[in-house]
């Protein structure tokens, strides 16, 4: 089964979150990136935006389309992963790590128990068609 | 060893590589005048002091040669079957390029004094004529250079159109911004409306592949809505039926409706956008009515209107004025010029051509065939693929990959597999909505036989597919260069010719 990260926090959009303190680091699921097989192109907010939950923040795009990314929670972001756009290899050999996408100062830490657990993320990918 | 020439269905060497330092491909009478100083002519620092280097030295055989072998491994519309959806890629008849070579036509000046240029004129009010006709729509600019940029004109209109009856610029009051567009529309839809200062909403289609109406209904009473963008058939290849309604919801919030025309080859000679309560409409000649598509020209993509919407077309308009024809500059509404001169000229002969030759009755014989074709695809393939939506299509059909997609046979391996056996690929993975999506659009130009052999060539792939995937996953076999590496020509595209490089790799 897929990698899924205890100790991350998951959208039903394949995003995950890493919180530490007020700040969350965001990024898509080891899932996602199978199911677009070879991302090879990434667009990354500016470093000041806000955003509230569930906004677009971002695309990646494959071989074979374009996919929009929904930021998890509310908040400023706060860095980039400046890097990844010209290492999109990332996304497939560490998408809970180097492949981090954005941080965000949260507005609210609350937002953060709407998100599923590692293991009802796995539930949830389970119950998607093949 | 390097061979001299290559056969045409071997690989051809850049023509950088097949330089030879110090050729020339020319030949100089002697001089029979007094030489000028070449620093009196060009001084020394506006020169080039590299010696041409990585200019390719060539001698004129070899130029044209090479170009020549290059230039058959075009696939073409000339060459077969393409049926690529959303893209109505039908045959462009020899009667339409001859006409477009008449040398009155060929010749003409661009700046040539309307009373010398009657014929083009009259050829372009004549065009304008029948598309309003096909449209229901009475008012057309011909200017457009193809459907993105129509699409554009047409919402650029529709920004005029508004402001001009709300009252923008009086008291600062805030324009009506929200341009609802299908999730199923093409990438352009949104990115016309965006360039053009709209904010884009996006309306949820439902489980059998049409608008949301109930979600439209939401969207509308949301308020400030200033129009929609739809495609009808829309991109799944399915007639919007309730589009009546539709466009009245859009009216009753005081939006307007502009149609993407892209998929008219459905409809010509049969449903008019205009009598379905369309405001705007582009259409693409290059599709619909057959002038070159696909790097075989340019294309062309009229904007049809509403009288309403009439004083906002570009400018110059052609008009007719007794038994001769003039450009018309003065419309002071007028969204103004959106391309050089009068569009694509050459596309507009082209097209007028198709329809005389066609007439009233094979318009719609041609349409009805492009239905007929796609039906006849959809019913052969069947019991062979998953097919999203339940309704008949109309001029495309689609289908998945989701019963294939569990041998580990996926979209992009079903199209380049198709190559083997002779067929350029469908559409793949659009529209977006649709996982693994094939969308394949025959048009009226394939026969019979070659449309079975097309379901023939898809159930073997599936058969493939089941018995021996990887034939199917490694494919093509029988192309000149086999499986490219899409995702690192995306990441490390090679997108010049370097001098140093072949030393380098020496």
């Amino acid at each position: 089964m897929s990698n899924i990260p205890e100790d991350l926090h998951y959208s039903k959009d394949h995003e995950w979150i890493r919180v530490e303190g007020d700040v969350g680091t965001i990024g898509i699921t080891a899932y996602a990136q199978g199911k677009l097989v070879d991302i090879v192109f990434v667009e990354l907010p500016r470093v000041g935006e806000t955003f509230e939950a569930h906004q677009m923040f971002g695309t990646v795009e494959s071989v074979k389309a374009t996919s929009e990314v929904y930021i998890p929670v509310s908040g400023e972001i706060v860095e980039i992963n400046e890097t990844l756009p010209d290492d999109t290899e990332k996304f497939k050999t560490d998408p809970y790590g180097e492949a981090w996408m954005i941080k965000v100062r949260m507005k609210d830490a609350g937002e953060v128990n709407a998100l599923l657990s590692a293991a009802e993320y796995e539930d949830f990918i389970k119950s998607l068609p093949e | 060893m390097d061979k001299a020439t290559p056969h045409i269905t071997q690989n051809e060497a850049l023509i950088f590589e097949r330089s030879q330092t110090g050729r020339k491909g020319y030949m100089l009478p002697a001089l029979d005048v007094e030489e000028t100083p070449l620093d009196e002519l060009l001084p020394p620092e506006l020169r080039r002091d590299d010696q041409l280097e990585g200019v390719p030295e060539l001698s004129e055989v070899d130029v044209v040669r090479h170009f020549t072998r290059i230039s058959t491994w075009n696939y073409n519309i000339d060459l077969g079957m393409y049926p690529l959806g959303s893209c109505t890629m039908k045959y462009n008849s020899r009667l339409n390029e001859k006409v477009a070579r008449i040398p009155g036509f060929a010749n003409l000046h661009p700046l040539a004094p309307e009373e010398d240029a009657q014929g083009a004129l009259e050829v372009m009010y004549e065009l304008q004529q029948h598309l309003s006709e096909i449209t229901g729509l009475p008012a057309i600019s011909l200017q457009p250079a193809a459907g993105a940029h129509g699409e554009m004109t047409g919402v650029m209109m529709i920004r005029a159109f508004l402001d001009a009856r709300d009252g923008v610029g009086e008291d600062d009051k805030p324009r009506r911004n929200v341009m609802l567009i299908p999730d199923s529309a093409h990438g352009t839809n949104p990115a016309s409306a965006h360039l053009s200062g709209f904010t884009v909403k996006t309306i949820r289609s439902t489980s059998e592949g049409l608008t949301d109406l109930e979600h439209l209904r939401e969207l509308c009473a949301s308020g400030d809505v200033a129009g929609l963008m739809l495609t009808n058939p829309n991109t799944v290849g399915i007639f919007e039926r309730n589009i009546r309604e539709i466009c009245r919801h859009i009216h009753d919030a005081g939006g307007l409706v502009y149609m993407d025309g892209a998929n008219m080859n459905a409809l010509v000679g049969v449903a008019r956008p205009g009598d379905m309560g369309v405001d705007v409409i582009h259409l693409n000649l290059h599709k619909t009515f057959s002038t070159p598509h696909g790097g075989g020209g340019p294309g062309s993509g009229p904007c049809c209107c509403t009288s309403e919407l009439e004083p906002f077309l570009p400018v110059p308009r052609v008009a007719r004025q007794g038994e001769s024809f003039r450009f018309v500059y003065d419309r002071p509404q007028s969204i103004g010029r959106v391309k050089a001169f009068y569009g694509n000229f050459g596309m507009h002969l082209r097209a007028l051509s198709y329809i005389l030759t066609h007439g009233n009755e094979g318009l719609r014989e041609a349409t009805e065939a492009a239905v007929l074709n796609a039906r006849f695809i959809a019913h052969g393939l069947a019991d062979t693929f998953d097919k999203p939506f339940d309704s008949p299509p109309m001029h495309e059909v689609l289908f998945t990959d989701k019963r294939q997609s569990r041998k580990g046979v996926h979209t992009l391996d079903i199209a380049k597999r198709l190559i083997d056996y002779g067929f350029h690929p469908m559409t793949i993975y659009f529209p977006l909505i649709v996982q693994g999506a094939m969308l394949i659009e025959p048009t009226e130009s394939v026969g019979r036989q070659e449309l079975q052999q097309f379901v023939d060539a898809m159930k073997e792939i599936t058969r493939e597919a089941l018995e021996d995937p990887d034939t199917v996953l490694n494919a093509p076999h029988t192309t000149r260069i086999g499986r490219l590496d899409e995702a690192t020509a995306a990441r490390k595209p090679i997108l010049r010719w370097k001098p140093d490089e072949k030393a380098a790799n020496a």
